[in-house]
């Protein structure tokens, strides 16, 4: 039921409600709404069961398991919602003055700048970008304001691996550049003869993520770093998978120029369904001049925003004030939790959980995609003989786990895998986990080979069976419309 | 567990990574804190903030936000659920959002909506993009952007379009602070893809909404509604504006019961005409059946979006601000029809009361005799920074100084009050301001549209 079919006429929350209900005699008619909109009438119990049962029809990390690949669904620390929940937080308007009500809140964001900074080693940090794709348009902007600026305006091309995200190519595409996309080699490393060949004057950049997504760390990021530098382009680093390396690799040893990450993989702030992210970008020095504002600058005294008078040639600004400020404390709150020892352990407990899940599954008869590479923090079960031989899909599998208690890993994602699981564990889980995970995927498998509708079938235990996608994209039904 | 890996040691895993990239150690990171400790640190950073008496509103409004609202949406299962890609196992948030979509459709009189964009002022850079797309009978890459849009917005918009060959037009304002129709005759027959028509503008004051959308229509272009969802309880919706109705609507969600938080996580919402429903940015849930007939949700006409479409998607957007639609969606459940409205109504009773005890003070005029929502601009007569530091050693956000943004209004600020403010706090701001300016007037200037007595 929609809450909507709870609506009784004149229902009313009293108590959610300030008393006034006079006319507004200054507005002149021609300006009000002539019919109310359709928003419930409903009590406050009614309201909140609604909601309550509803949160109850949905997986989540505090809930369930979710091997989702790329998207590092690790536990999100109760400490940091609560503490960046405080009420002086919460309540703070954006334009509150900083000098005599935000030092507070400005130390915080300062000091995830620096730590930002450091554990990417580069040379700048803005906190601004709101997700990960706001953070790769930032990193691409100043990408091109860098060329613009040093009058090199004929480089129109990105580079984008075959495995990349698809926010890689939208997001040259925002920027005003054409998306190139460079195939990948046979071990899952970026193909150097086609990156040599495709390089050259029109090159603005290139954008990687290392670890790729394929689950497999680019060895030879040097040499790529040396061919792209050479013809005068940047490097992008797309930080959706830093938390394989966290401590352990810094992009800027990588030679990398730009950085996105989200914070709401690596410094675990809640994915809440589909967002608040944010996506900080760090550059290197010579692309300082052009972070996003606002950002946070410190004199030795007095935390404030650096607006347009302090970085005249910026690309401007991404967000009506500075962001998602209530995830980028959760981050910060994260990271001082952890400190650095912490931040090391998280990429040897993700890589160690990977590689053995990797390991387990081998054992079990799955096929990889590539067996010969080590896990990172993630990896690639590629299920085309299982599709081949008894017709079930990665789909399919993908849909029989979540019977088994299991959120389903990554599906056809990257696309050049064919039927392909694409697996995080994450380092937050424990053996006990992902054993049970292993024994789900060997009992899902001898249910593929010997009655395989129970597959194709799946889902039987969630609150709706498999749903019809193609009617609801041929039948659009986005809005409830009451029956007369 | 590395036996079973066939690895002697966690550092043999990371054995692919040339030796010369590894890092030394993060020997700029502080060491870790437990819980207890880090809560030390956060209860003092907010003890040392405060918690001032607001009369700011600039885009971020301070409202009442039931209790229920973030003691539901901040359960775990919809905090910590991931993107609802599994249909069958994210029907919560997925009927939550199918649930805000028809709510978002309401308020603004339009057929379709997405599950959010960032917030206000990346929306509208969304929306200008859309229109550029959307608008059949133009090829037109240049939109009228009017200067009385939020300041901020405008630079977003220039920051997110720029790239892509847009160009904004700025458009002056008139004596009575928002569009003059008659102004706009000087671009009669030019050619650009569409006019944002803001509603109410950020000084506060209402646009002739149909007369702009009638004109944008003549001249060919698509009109963008940038409204506030509050107002919208009361005013007109886009969706119903001039003789066919705005062409898209978009705002910022925030006052749907989404703290302050220094500016984020807010959401932005986007809605549109049925014409234009391929060209929304975002994710967007439909309601369909399962293999037994079973009504369910799931996302769909993701054939737009980077996740297939890639190079050509409509916008890199994926992760948006879900837990936020969810406790918009909450609030406006907990409030109801009839609480939106009451709480517009308070908001411009509040802000009525307000400006009628500043006018009372001598030096305060109202810049602007025209119909506002819950926002005014006052001219203080005396520098505004200097004015604003003293209130707030008074711990009072007196409100947003419009110097920087508008000189040509000379020492000039915008003042809200919504539901949340009471008489005696409009009373403490008023004697403060007027010990501070130290002198009185005889009475308001403008009055023109003054109700009369006892009204409010």
């Amino acid at each position: 039921m929609l809450i909507f079919e709870y609506s009784r006429p004149g229902r009313c929350n009293a108590a959610q409600s300030p008393g006034s209900t006079q006319a507004y005699a200054d507005i002149p008619e021609r300006f009000r709404r002539k019919q109310p909109p359709l928003l419930p009438a409903v009590s406050e119990l009614d309201a909140v069961r609604h909601y309550t049962r509803l949160s109850q029809k949905n997986f989540s990390i505090d809930t369930h398991f979710y091997p989702l690949g790329s998207c590092t669904m690790k536990y999100n620390p109760r400490a940091c919602h609560t503490l960046a929940s405080l009420p002086a937080l919460l309540s703070r308007h954006p334009q509150a003055p900083t000098a005599s009500h935000g030092q507070g809140v400005l130390a915080c964001l300062y000091d995830l700048q620096e730590i930002l900074k450091s554990v990417t080693g580069m040379a700048g940090c803005s906190l601004t970008p709101a997700a990960g794709a706001q953070g790769e348009f930032a990193g691409v902007a100043m990408i091109r304001a860098y060329h613009d600026a040093r009058g090199d305006t004929a480089r129109r091309e990105i580079l984008v691996p075959d495995a990349a995200h698809g926010t890689n190519p939208a997001t040259a595409v925002m920027c005003g550049y054409e998306a190139r996309e460079i195939p990948t080699d046979e071990h899952g490393d970026v193909d150097l003869t086609a990156l040599k060949e495709a390089v050259g004057p029109q090159t603005a950049g290139i954008m990687l993520t290392n670890p790729s997504t394929l689950g497999v760390f680019e060895r030879q990021i040097t040499a790529i770093a040396k061919i792209v530098h050479g013809v005068g382009g940047l490097l992008y680093y797309d930080g959706a998978n830093l938390n394989a390396i966290l401590g352990k690799v810094k992009p800027g040893a990588m030679g990398f120029d730009v950085v996105h990450l989200n914070l709401h993989k690596t410094f675990s702030t809640p994915h809440g369904g589909g967002g608040p992210g944010a996506g900080p970008v760090v550059v290197a020095e010579r692309l300082l001049p052009f972070l996003p504002i606002p950002l946070v600058g410190y004199d030795g005294h007095e935390y404030r925003w650096l607006s347009e008078e302090d970085c005249p040639q910026s690309i401007g600004r991404l967000s009506a004030h500075a962001g998602n400020v209530g995830i980028l404390l959760r981050a910060y709150i994260y990271a001082r939790m952890l400190g650095a020892e912490g931040m090391e352990r998280v990429a040897d407990y993700a890589t160690l959980n990977a590689n053995y899940l990797m390991a387990r599954l081998q054992e079990a008869g799955f096929s990889l995609a590539f067996p010969k590479r080590r896990a990172t923090h993630e990896f690639i079960v590629s299920l085309k003989n299982e599709a081949r031989d008894w017709g079930v899909t990665a789909r399919d599998v993908g849909k029989r786990l979540l019977d088994y208690g299991f959120h389903a890993p990554t599906t056809y994602f990257p696309l050049l895998v064919p039927e392909c699981l694409l697996i995080e564990p994450t380092e937050t889980e424990s053996k006990q986990t992902l054993d049970a995970f292993v024994e789900a995927m060997i009992a899902i498998r001898r249910e593929a080979q010997e009655s395989p509708e129970l597959l194709t079938g799946a889902p039987y235990s969630m609150p709706v069976k498999r749903l019809d996608d193609v009617k609801a994209a041929r039948e659009l039904d986005l809005i409830w419309q009451p029956t007369a | 567990m590395l036996a079973a890996i066939g690895a002697d040691s966690i550092e043999t895993l990371f054995d692919e990574i040339p030796a010369e990239l590894l890092a030394k150690g993060l020997v700029d990171v502080p060491d870790g804190l437990n819980e207890m400790a880090i809560a030390r640190i956060m209860h003092q950073h907010a003890a040392g903030d405060g918690m001032p008496l607001c009369f700011i509103g600039a885009g971020a409004y301070e409202h009442h936000i039931p209790a229920a609202v973030w003691e539901i949406a901040g359960r775990g299962e919809f905090y910590s659920a991931y993107t609802p890609y599994q249909a069958e196992a994210s029907q919560g948030s997925l009927q939550v959002l199918y649930e805000y979509q028809t709510m978002i459709a309401s308020l603004t009189g339009m057929d379709a909506t997405n599950a959010s964009l960032y917030d206000g002022a990346s929306g509208l850079a969304e929306a200008v993009l859309m229109a550029v797309r959307a608008n059949r009978k133009s090829k037109s890459r240049r939109v009228l952007m009017p200067m009385t849009v939020h300041p901020a917005y405008r630079k977003v918009v220039q920051t997110l379009v720029r790239n892509q060959g847009v160009e904004l037009v700025e458009l002056d304002y008139s004596g009575s602070g928002n569009i003059e129709p008659e102004y706009l005759q000087r671009y009669n027959g030019e050619d650009f893809a569409a006019l944002v028509i803001p509603q109410p503008n950020f000084f506060g004051v209402l646009e002739e909404v149909d007369a702009l959308t009638d004109w944008a229509h003549a001249n060919n272009m698509l009109a963008i509604g940038l409204v506030n969802p509050t107002a919208l309880a009361v005013l007109s919706p886009p969706g119903e504006w001039g003789q066919h109705g705005a062409d898209i609507a978009v705002g910022e969600g925030q006052p749907l019961g989404i703290p302050l938080s220094s500016g984020g996580p807010y959401f932005g919402f986007i809605a549109c005409k049925q014409a234009h429903l391929r060209q929304l940015p975002g994710r967007i849930v439909g309601r369909t059946v399962d293999l037994d007939g079973r009504t369910g949700y799931t996302l769909t006409l993701q054939a737009r979006e980077q996740h297939i479409r890639r190079a050509k998607a409509t916008s890199n957007i994926c992760s948006n601000q879900g837990l936020m639609v969810t406790a918009a969606t909450i609030y406006m459940a907990l409030v109801g029809v009839e609480g939106l409205a009451r709480v517009a109504h308070a908001c411009h009773a509040n802000t009525h009361a307000l400006v009628e005890r500043l006018l009372q003070i001598e030096g305060v005029e109202q810049v602007f005799c025209s119909p506002y929502f819950h926002e005014v601009v006052l001219r203080i007569g005396q520098p505004v920074a200097e004015v604003l530091r003293a209130l707030a050693v008074q711990d009072i956000l007196g409100g947003y100084d419009l110097t920087a943004d508008y000189p040509e209004l000379g020492q000039a600020l915008l003042v809200c009050a919504t539901e949340t403010r009471t008489v005696d706090d409009i009373e403490r701001y008023a004697q403060n301001l007027e010990r501070i300016l130290s002198r009185r007037k005889e009475g308001p200037i403008c009055s023109k549209l003054r109700p009369k007595e006892g009204t409010i």
